[in-house]
């Protein structure tokens, strides 16, 4: 069974009604995701798109023994949707929203430590692409088809560069077990680490490539949890060579602020912890598929 | 969003830290009469940009008259000032505050981040005020003392005082100290910002704790709700390709090179950027115009592009997902229908519908260099500036 999501995952929608919610909703019924209905407070007891409408995450979840979400509301209502789905009992949660304050995913995180290390949920985002299990479940905005099914896990906080890399893999004729694009944000439900983590134990996965950039300490510490904790070849890229130090990069977690930040400094020390660097983005798929030929 | 000194004190002002008597002003008659509102005998004339070391860069000036407030204001208004983090071009001075001169015991420094190891409120002290935080972190490292706060609670009062005593802070200082660590803290937290800075904080000779010099920066995503806070925002301080950029949804890095690029995703332009350097060429900006590439943003972004005089090549490095080549193609040919572009152009389009996206562009008029990878696209750039 694949990481974080599988074929039959009942998901909902969390701004199912809206036009950003309905668009994306299609696209993953289209893909064959198990999308059971959807949330929009006030217009309980509707339909749309063939599915239930409800007003609150708990009558969704109770009605359709959902366990899994996707957030298209506004950055100024992200959080707290993101806290009714914790308190709803849904396990994996997608924050796709872009524009989520730091101090409210802070906020975020502190509420969910009232639960225990097995009831919490899976928070992955904000600002993020979503999850892709090909040719199961699409939890997320990415375009499905250029994702092949195969053996390679693929964290990521950029979308469009977690893209790129799933595009080199088709091309060489490799596949992926599970992507997860964890978002760009300076501080995000799921870290590398966490995903990594979950990325050993699967037994559909034999290799994990990971795409990071400047800015933060995520990637170097989920390269240390590697080294002392993984059986499995990791592979990293780590984007902005060229970043001028103290500017924001897109992604507001994209800032160069410590010592252990900037991209030459990250491929320095994951290349200690024995990961596997691709020198560049256009050969992250070779890089892969060098490391799969010595296993 | 940063904002000037005077701005913050302000704030930090009004959550209880003191601050030295001062007022802004716009012009050098304004200046000798608030020099003289203010009293005493001694004035500190400081310049307003939105940047640190400004006193090395001759932005801050002592004045012993009113005269000689008026005096260093006129030198100072209008002028560029080059500190080392503003960038050769410097930033303008418009504004000017008037502060009374302090005398100095101690300089201490005092800092507020986030964390993002720990994801919380980090404060950091040290007996060496004056030196930047790097400047203490590799001299003196060890004066410097931590403590995070528990966002959910907030900063409790033994923290305070326990990084005032670790200050080693005279006994019936370690009030005032504490209340101005539990001040910043709440300005912090209440305001959305990422970043407080008082540097230095000063013990004077007349044993007040006086702020002597603040930073605060906030973040972006939560100016919907701070509108006072986005108020102060002052465009002159940031680069006006920037500000253009900003106001039209797109995020914009002006760099030093001569290849300008346009991409979707900040990862990705990140990536591309990367790419320019290892094929020998400098990048000129960062410009990501978001997942989507939406036409109009796409339309923006030329003319954003084309503002800038040092490029010498356009890349164009599109990834359409959900949004499909032949849309974005679409997009460029009627984005380079309004748009005269005098320089090379490299497109490199992937994903969805690459075929017909290459399809539309080459049946178009326009003139350009076609690439299928991220090197292709690089190399192509780089040697389209030959």
């Amino acid at each position: 069974m694949s990481v974080i999501i599988h074929k039959d995952t009942k998901i909902i929608i969390q701004g199912f009604t809206g036009k950003m919610g309905t668009f994306h909703a299609e696209e993953m019924i289209k893909y064959g995701s198990n999308v059971v209905g959807g949330v929009t407070p006030g217009k309980g007891g509707q339909k749309h798109l063939d599915r239930p409408v409800f007003d609150t995450v708990k009558d969704a979840v109770k009605n359709t023994g959902a366990t899994a979400s996707i957030l298209f509301v506004p950055p100024a209502f992200a959080a707290d949707s993101a806290m009714e789905a914790a308190d709803a009992g849904i396990k994996t949660c997608v924050a796709i929203v872009d524009g989520i304050p730091s101090h409210d995913m802070i906020r975020i995180k502190r509420y969910m430590r009232r639960y225990s290390r097995t009831e919490k949920m899976t928070l992955v985002g904000p600002n993020c692409a979503g999850i892709i299990s090909p040719g199961k479940s699409m939890l997320g905005i990415m375009p499905g088809h250029i994702y092949k099914e195969g053996r390679v896990g693929i964290i990521s906080r950029s979308g469009t560069l977690g893209y790129e890399a799933a595009q080199q893999l088709k091309n060489l004729n490799i596949g992926i077990s599970t992507s997860v694009g964890i978002g760009g944000d300076p501080i995000n439900g799921s870290s590398f680490r966490d995903i990594i983590e979950k990325f050993e134990t699967d037994d559909e996965t034999d290799v994990i490539l990971m795409i990071g950039e400047i800015g933060g300490p995520q990637e170097v510490a989920a390269g240390e949890f590697a080294k002392q904790n993984m059986k499995k070849p990791v592979i990293g890229y780590i984007a902005g060579l060229t970043a001028p130090k103290g500017r924001v990069m897109g992604h507001a977690g994209a800032i160069v602020s410590a010592y252990g930040e900037s991209a030459i400094e990250k491929v320095e020390i994951l290349k200690e912890c024995g990961v596997t660097i691709s020198k560049n983005p256009s050969v992250m798929g070779d890089t892969v598929k060098s490391v799969l030929e010595k296993i | 969003m940063d904002i000037h000194e005077y701005q913050a004190k302000e704030i930090l002002a009004n959550f209880g830290v003191t601050i030295p008597r001062g007022g802004i002003v716009y012009s050098p008659e304004t200046a000798e009469n608030k020099a003289r509102e203010i009293g005493g005998s001694k004035w500190v004339v400081k310049a307003q940009i939105h940047s640190g070391a400004r006193g090395k860069a001759g932005g801050v000036i002592v004045c012993n008259s009113p005269l000689e407030v008026a005096q260093a204001t006129d030198k100072l208004l209008g002028k560029k000032l080059v500190t080392n983090q503003t960038g050769p071009q410097g930033k303008i001075v418009n504004r000017i505050y008037i502060e009374e001169a302090t005398d100095i015991e101690k300089e201490l420094y005092l800092g507020l981040v986030f964390d993002r190891s720990s994801e919380s409120i980090m404060i950091v002290a040290s007996t060496e005020g004056g030196m930047s935080v790097e400047e203490i972190a590799k001299e003196k490292p060890d004066s410097i003392i931590r403590s995070k706060i528990e966002v959910a609670v907030g900063i409790q009062d033994f923290q305070a005082r326990e990084l005032a005593f670790g200050l080693g802070i005279e006994p019936e200082l370690v009030r005032r100290v504490s209340e101005t660590i539990i001040g910043c803290a709440k300005a912090f937290s209440e305001l959305d910002a990422t970043m407080v800075e008082v540097n230095p904080l000063v013990i004077s000779k007349q044993k007040q704790i006086l702020a002597l010099d603040c930073k605060m920066s906030f973040d972006n995503n939560a100016m919907f709700r701070r509108d006072k806070v986005s108020e102060l925002r002052d465009k002159t301080q940031e680069d006006e390709k920037e500000v253009y950029a900003s106001d039209r949804g797109l995020n914009y890095v002006s760099l030093d090179g001569n290849i300008g690029n346009i991409i979707n995703g900040a990862g990705l332009a990140m990536a591309s950027m990367d790419m320019i350097k290892l094929a020998g060429g400098e990048p000129a900006n960062f410009l990501d115009v978001g997942g989507g590439a939406t036409p109009e943003k796409i339309v923006k972004a030329f003319r954003l592009i084309t503002m800038d005089k040092k490029v010498k090549v356009i890349l164009v490095n599109i990834f359409a997902g959900i949004n499909r080549c032949d849309w974005v193609a679409e997009g460029i040919v009627q984005a380079l229908e309004k748009i005269e572009i005098k320089v090379p152009l490299v497109i490199r389009l992937a994903g969805t519908n690459v075929e017909k996206g290459n399809k539309i562009l080459k049946e178009s008029k326009l003139n350009y260099i076609e690439a299928s990878t991220l090197e292709e696209a690089a190399n192509k750039a780089v040697a389209a500036l030959k």
